[in-house]
């Protein structure tokens, strides 16, 4: 606000918010560090914040334990694939129930939204018959397929749409002149200007793919063919007991490169986030 | 709405024209429309509607898929979940889930939006700190967490040093659902967090001058201007955390797998086990009903419940 604090007020606020930033900081820290310390250390009392002997075995052992660069790859593609498979389905949508009339409009949008009302968790068991009698039990495709077409896309829509019924008439027209068809204006006119729109459904469809857990842990059964979340659970001792340093050096490997990626696109992830309010 | 001239072709009562051309440039724009949304609705047919429809089909069968059984039994699954010994646990577990984290993330929010919304230096920084866990996956940060809370983790060590003996958190009822509540609210309150920030600096400042002038302290003006000037900001973010809190499975799984005993068993991971683990898929769609049930009947709540207490319609 605009009145300016007291320099006491200041010291307090200051104060406040080191303390509050308490557990959103540490655990990265921790997860790091702990990540280097030998096995003896981790449990280590009292706490030290950085490790005594620097190791790096455990980052060995993430690697040789399960084909873990496999599972970051299938992480990325399928993130990436649902990203851009729900960029191209949303906005197309979103673009004709925001500017084309036509008959039932009204109709379908509704259909459409009633899958903001059902959670992925109530519908997971006839998906997985579905995919069962299809034969693409332990493939990729039900971790593309649902996300790209079904219920998580349709928030994605929607704020596509509210994008697009805000753009003037003027621009259209002006195009329609020009013997663009729709598809041209759409292409040509509609989507160069939602860029703030775009950057919004990427980044949360991106995390909430990236961040999938009931639906690999269903649908896949083949250590090749799991994605990250689902491996980082799987570093256990043959006690099913967690190999904590193992787990750490893993999770450090698919949270660190997201944070660096956050901090540099801050504001995008900001504003994209607090558009749609949602994640996984 | 429409961008196109009005179609030529259908003006009516054009004489001299025996037949109109049935490719009209409404017709051909309808088309484009239909073309468009094509993916989005068949895709919502195929992989919400239809599978919403079999949930309730399924509910009515016995259905042990490793056993290959699958038969007509009525209502007999309803009739289970009423006599399920889990079932009042689950519910509890559940509502409380819901409950905590809604009130403990709204609160804390509000907090850091207040406390964030000073203009003095460095506060972009601390923005950037408390969002961050939103962009962590939901497993990685619940295993550092569970690291953390382990009886000889991190927690606990730093409540040593300050002469606290803390519990085993993740072992013990109270505390294990407890603690499943704080991660999730660490995790996720960022969101709510620019949320709120957002809405509050679309306050109009003479509100606050005005009311500055008439001797308001900055306790009545929070009370009296900015709460009810966000009401529809706060509506949305509980409706979102709501949600979301009934989809509390990957933390649970990965901390305490519904243990100590059924004490953090919610109802998605108890559909998952029901259906994946003990592969009663009939039950497991019962189940699922209900869980479907539960949002529907919150959701037709809060849309009520709006009137009372926004201010005004955003």
């Amino acid at each position: 606000m605009r009145s300016s604090l007291s320099a006491r007020a200041k010291v307090v606020l200051y104060g406040l918010l080191c303390v509050l930033c308490l557990p959103f900081v540490f655990p990265a820290w921790w997860m790091v560090t702990s990540s280097f310390k030998p096995i003896g250390d981790i449990f280590g009392y009292p706490p030290s914040l950085l490790p005594g002997t620097w190791q790096l075995s455990a980052y060995r052992d993430v690697f040789t334990l399960q084909p873990f660069a496999r599972q970051y790859l299938n992480s990325l593609y399928i993130a990436a694939i649902v990203t851009v498979g729900t960029v191209a389905v949303s906005a197309l949508a979103g673009y004709a129930f925001a500017r084309i009339r036509f008959r039932g409009a009204n109709v379908l949008f509704l259909v459409i939204l009633a899958g903001l009302l059902v959670p992925s968790e109530a519908t997971i068991v006839p998906l997985f018959q579905l995919f069962r009698s299809l034969h693409l039990v332990d493939t990729h495709w039900p971790l593309i397929l649902v996300p790209v077409l079904g219920a998580p896309s349709v928030l994605a829509t929607f704020i596509m749409r509210q994008f697009f019924i805000a753009l003037p008439d003027e621009l259209e027209q002006a195009a329609c002149l020009d013997g663009l068809g729709r598809f041209g204006m759409f292409w040509r006119v509609a989507l160069p200007l939602s860029r703030p729109a775009l950057a919004a459904v990427t980044i949360f469809t991106f995390l909430q793919s990236w961040n999938l857990y009931l639906e690999p842990i269903v649908y896949l059964s083949t250590p090749d063919k799991f994605t990250l979340p689902q491996a980082l659970t799987q570093y256990v001792d043959s006690y099913g007991g967690a190999m904590w340093n193992v787990q750490l050096a893993a999770s450090s490997l698919t949270a660190v490169p997201m944070l660096i990626v956050f901090v540099i696109a801050q504001r995008q992830f900001i504003q994209g986030l607090a558009h749609t309010g949602i994640t996984g | 709405m429409s961008a196109h001239p009005p179609p030529r072709d259908e003006v009516p009562g054009v004489a001299g024209r025996p037949r109109r051309r049935w490719w009209t440039a409404r017709r051909v724009d309808s088309l484009a429309g239909y073309l468009f949304i094509a993916p989005q609705v068949l895709g919502s047919i195929v992989f919400v509607l239809v599978p919403l429809g079999m949930v309730f089909y399924y509910s009515l069968h016995e259905w042990n898929v490793l056993a290959g059984t699958f038969h007509f039994v009525g209502l007999d699954n309803y009739r289970q979940l009423a006599e399920d010994p889990n079932t009042p646990s689950v519910l509890r577990a559940t509502a409380f889930f819901s409950a905590g984290l809604v009130v403990l993330d709204l609160a804390l929010a509000l907090l850091l939006a207040v406390l964030l919304n000073q203009k003095i230096r460095g506060i972009a920084f601390f923005r950037l700190l408390f969002f961050s866990p939103v962009v962590v996956s939901v497993v990685a940060w619940s295993i550092v967490w569970g690291f953390l809370l382990q009886d000889n983790g991190g927690v606990n060590g730093i409540l040593h040093a300050i002469g606290i003996d803390g519990p085993n958190w993740l072992r013990q009822g109270g505390t294990s659902i407890v603690s499943i509540i704080l991660v999730q609210v660490f995790k996720n309150v960022g969101l709510n967090m620019v949320l709120f920030l957002a809405a509050m600096q679309g306050v109009p400042p003479q509100l606050h001058e005005a009311a500055q002038l008439d001797g308001a302290g900055a306790w009545t003006r929070f009370w009296r201007i900015t709460m009810p000037m966000i009401s529809p900001t706060i509506l949305l973010a509980s409706i979102i955390t709501i949600a979301g809190s009934l989809q509390m499975f990957a933390q649970v799984s990965v901390l305490t797998q519904g243990g100590p005993g059924n004490a953090t068993n919610v109802l998605v991971y108890y559909l998952y086990q029901q259906a994946f683990q003990f592969h009663h898929f009939g039950y497991g769609a019962t189940l699922a009903v209900l869980l479907f049930g539960i949002v529907l009947a919150l959701t037709l709540v809060q849309w009520r419940m709006r009137r009372k207490w926004v201010m005004y319609e955003v």
